[in-house]
């Protein structure tokens, strides 16, 4: 599966194409971290705990993406974009979208 | 009443002092890490700027959280009123955009890519403190990661 932000692949032709996938994840965070946090937000600096979590839960993203796309028949998702929103205090959501394709 | 006050004034103290060095201290290594991976291009071009033969292409993303420190959220505030530019913010959106496109770099590197295109940036606040204001930033940046394949030159 070739995952990619560029709508064309140099060398390879779209034989098919498949639609939108998308994949998305919602994750809060756990109270100690919260902790962690209300204490950076008083001195400032990077949030390490948050950053893991976000990566972690945009992996989770993708991978759904990938899935959505992988049961359509698709081999490559193309032009993907990445959005985030915070839906609740403490919650956000990750949400991966993209063009399903089937390259030669 | 009085402590209050006194922890109010601890706080911004605190905020002050930690957080003038915490960004220092991350400017600092800004700067070196940005001399030392200078060697990757980083350009916003929809096309490869390279005939894309040789390559293969992947996926490159850094991501960093930041938090703002109690002074100058509470400086933010104040500029709230009278209005004009929140310099608060805008080094902490500098040091986040910047941190994260050396995060997607050093991501490209770890996997051999040379050049990265395609850039695109999404930015979220994270952590919504008391009356809404922003405690923490998220800065997402991703690319399309050129890799020269094995036996090209």
């Amino acid at each position: 599966m070739m995952i990619t932000n560029i709508e064309i692949v140099p060398g390879k032709q779209i034989t098919k194409h498949l639609g939108l996938v998308q994949g998305s994840s919602v994750r809060a965070k756990h109270v100690g971290r919260d902790i962690m946090a209300s204490l950076k937000n008083i001195f400032g600096g990077e949030l390490k705990g948050y950053t893991e979590l976000l990566q972690e839960s945009r992996e989770e993203a993708v991978s759904r993406m990938v899935s959505q796309a992988e049961a359509i028949g698709a081999n490559a998702v193309l032009n993907v974009r990445f959005s985030t929103s915070s839906i609740a205090a403490g919650a956000a959501e990750l949400f991966a979208y993209g063009t399903a394709v089937v390259l030669d | 009443m009085y402590l209050e006050l006194i922890i109010f004034l601890t706080l911004l103290a605190f905020g002050y002092g930690f957080g003038r060095y915490a960004e220092k201290k991350h400017y600092r290594s800004i700067i070196a890490r940005e001399k030392e991976l200078n060697n990757i291009p980083a350009i916003a071009t929809k096309h490869a700027p390279v005939s894309g033969q040789q390559h293969d292409s992947n996926l490159v993303m850094g991501s960093v959280v930041i938090s703002i420190d109690y002074f100058k959220r509470f400086a933010a505030s104040l500029r709230t009123l009278i209005g004009g530019r929140v310099t608060s913010y805008e080094t902490l959106l500098d040091r986040a955009r910047r941190e994260a496109i050396l995060r997607m770099k050093e991501d490209a590197l770890s996997q051999g890519g040379d050049i990265i295109f395609n850039i695109k940036f999404e930015t979220s606040s994270i952590f919504k403190g008391k009356k809404n204001t922003v405690g923490s930033v998220e800065v997402l940046a991703y690319g399309t990661a050129l890799i020269l394949k094995q036996g090209a030159h």
